[in-house]
């Protein structure tokens, strides 16, 4: 319990740490047009949600519960990925790493990210426009993402025979559907999902905010976060994934089997205020797990 | 059937089958048996031992220049192969046998090859003797005097290294007549055999750090040269391919099936590893008149050498075979997997308990100098 409550603390801190950067920012900050992204409105309905994470039930794996969601409001997100030129500015300036292998053209996505890379551009454009920008939570993008979510639902891992469901997993995984090219593809080469949004579930997986989470299920069907992992983050894309924050190019190979992402990239949602913003962190971190 | 009769039937047939086996043979009087190769890392249907007496083994090897993709981002090498695979196919043979091969350089090809088998002996492994031109085969003999996994390979005049890391590298096996022995003398079997043939390549970079490609294999000489001069490969993979033996193509076993591996490195020194398995008998140099060791973790494949483990599954699941020079496995390609059907043993290995929280108070497990039962 004592460690939760530290995690606690330090999401609280770390939320707040922006919003309070923002109010020593000018009264009205000069929005910059260039840096201006296309966002898609999207109001607020019920979904069908499956947690991310590991859930487990009396000590043996289970499947994440499907439970009935609804935002708290309605959401703005951008209806693309961010690009290269947009990517690079940041970078110009000096607030984004500069990533030495990117090797896309200027109109495609931004791919070879991290979640760290993905964050400092957030609080880049958010210096730059005065509006409150930040990668999506798992929930968020799923919802955003609509008919182009991918509930896959792996087989659990049986602690008595584990090698079945590892066999069955990785036939799963050698089984997907492979992007047919590699290389980032011009904006809206994977089509619009019916929220307007360009290339989800194309051949660019991206960052969201939510952190892994180990979960257990009581009897009576509550869930319970025993250990909560910020280093890595879930991703999304043709199918869900975990990625540590820090790894720019998801591949696989040794100890671990099993099929990546083919290209980390992202898409922000921006707030309609700095207080908005604080508001939604501080009734995410309040809301019973 | 060409009869010996049709051939003296006119000169300009009988000029023709000057390079046959049928004729190019006719010193021996033994049995001849044409073998069909098949792709890695599958290995054509043979005897483990045999009761029959030598034979004459016939084997064709087609060489193909061709560009192939060798990564999954799309990296393309301007590959000459044995046959169209890397490695060229696995060819097995017994003790006292004799390999007849056919080689031929079709028309299509811009350059002119030849081969070189550690396993045969004189003239340059049979590299002087096989040079053939785009539009020439030839056949060579040679007797198999010694039992063993051994590499055959390109290997013409000026530039034997960029032949073999484009791709110009096999394997033959020569079993002993009564098959395989541990130790002791106790005769040894495989239930499978899997061929895994390793690459290193060299592909150059363009100023941004891009790979580039070439139209010809010509075209990629000067360049590739460079990058091997350094010694760094840009690639080590399996089987000519990132993911060759992953995914759709794993190799699968059965729990208490053995299995052969047979590895092989024409260029550079490999590690092979079985990740969650061992190396039950290993032949690390690949010479089976030598006592096989036992129950290896990681075996050594000198390079320019072909080794064979052997190992019995006793456990379902995925397991990775790699070079356990992990940046090689991981950032490189050196992985493939097994994917191995059966019953999970507990007695083997069982999760006891499964991650959770750490408990509070003196037994936890970073101390257990103060644990109590």
């Amino acid at each position: 319990m004592l460690l939760a409550m530290k995690i606690k603390v330090a999401i609280t801190a770390a939320a707040l740490a922006s919003p309070v950067a923002l109010t020593i920012a000018p009264v009205a900050p000069v929005v910059d047009r260039t840096v201006n992204s296309e966002f898609t409105e999207i109001a607020a309905k019920a979904f069908q949600y499956r947690g991310a994470g590991d859930f487990s039930r009396d000590g043996k794996p289970a499947d994440a519960p499907l439970r009935d969601e609804r935002l708290a409001g309605s959401i703005r997100m951008m209806n693309r990925q961010v690009t290269s030129a947009e990517y690079g500015r940041c970078a110009e300036d000096g607030r984004c790493p500069r990533i030495p292998y990117a090797r896309t053209m200027t109109d495609r996505p931004m791919v070879g990210v991290s979640w760290r890379d993905a964050t400092a551009y957030a609080e880049w454009i958010t210096k730059k426009t005065g509006l409150l920008h930040r990668l999506p939570t798992d929930e968020e993008w799923v919802f955003a993402a609509g008919e182009k979510a991918r509930d896959e639902a792996l087989p659990l891992v049986d602690p008595i025979d584990p090698a079945q469901a590892w066999i069955a997993r990785y036939e799963a995984e050698a089984d997907r559907a492979r992007p047919f090219a590699v290389d980032p593809q011009p904006v809206g080469s994977f089509g619009r999902n019916e929220n307007g949004l360009q290339d989800i579930g194309g051949n660019v997986w991206e960052w969201t905010n939510t952190c892994f989470l180990r979960m257990t299920i009581d009897p009576a069907g509550a869930v319970r976060v025993t250990n909560t992992n910020c280093g890595v983050r879930v991703v999304q894309g043709a199918h869900r994934t975990y990625m540590t924050d820090f790894i720019r190019d998801p591949r696989t190979g040794g100890c671990a089997a099993g099929v990546p992402p083919a290209n980390l990239g992202f898409r922000l949602v921006v707030e309609n205020g700095p207080w908005a913003a604080l508001h939604w962190k501080l009734a995410a971190i309040l809301k019973p797990s | 059937m060409i009869t010996r009769r049709t051939a003296l039937m006119g000169a300009a047939v009988a000029a023709l089958l000057v390079a046959t086996p049928a004729s190019a043979a006719d010193d021996l009087k033994l049995p001849r048996q044409a073998v069909e190769l098949v792709a890695p890392p599958f290995v054509h249907p043979h005897e483990q031992a045999t009761r029959q007496g030598p034979k004459i083994m016939e084997f064709k090897l087609t060489i193909k220049e061709k560009e192939v993709v060798i990564d999954n981002a799309g990296t393309k090498l301007q590959a000459m192969t044995f046959d169209g695979s890397m490695p060229g196919p696995l060819m097995v043979v017994h003790e006292g046998d004799y390999v007849e091969l056919t080689l031929v350089n079709p028309e299509t090809n811009a350059m002119p090859h030849n081969i070189d088998f550690h396993s045969a002996t004189g003239g340059l492994g049979g590299g002087a003797l096989t040079r053939v031109n785009p539009g020439e085969q030839t056949v060579l003999r040679w007797k198999a005097t010694r039992t063993g996994t051994f590499v055959y390979h390109c290997a013409p005049e000026g530039m034997i290294p960029w032949h073999v890391v484009s791709g110009m590298h096999g394997t033959v096996m020569v079993l002993p007549r009564d098959g395989l022995r541990d130790r002791e003398g106790k005769p040894l079997r495989y239930d499978r055999i899997y061929y895994v043939g390793e690459n290193d390549f060299y592909i150059p970079k363009d100023g941004n750090g891009k790979y580039k490609s070439y139209q010809t294999p010509g075209a990629a000489f000067a360049d590739t040269t460079e990058v091997m001069r350094k010694l760094i490969p840009t690639h080590v993979v399996f089987n000519g391919k990132v993911g060759a033996l992953t995914g759709k193509n794993a190799m699968t076993a059965k729990v208490g099936e053995s299995v052969m591996i047979v590895h092989s490195q024409a260029n550079r020194d490999s590690r092979p590893h079985l990740i969650g398995g061992h190396g039950d008998y290993v032949w690390e140099t690949g010479k089976f008149i030598n006592p096989p060791q036992k129950d290896l973790e990681t075996w050594f494949i000198r390079g320019g050498s072909a080794g064979a483990a052997l190992y019995t599954f006793r456990q379902p699941g995925i397991y990775a075979y790699v070079s356990h020079n992990l940046i090689e496995a991981a950032e490189l390609g050196a992985t493939a997997h097994f994917k191995v059907e059966g019953e999970w043993n507990n007695d083997l290995m069982k999760q006891v308990q499964p991650a959770g929280p750490i408990p509070p108070g003196k037994s936890s497990a970073a101390e257990p100098a103060v644990r109590t039962r």
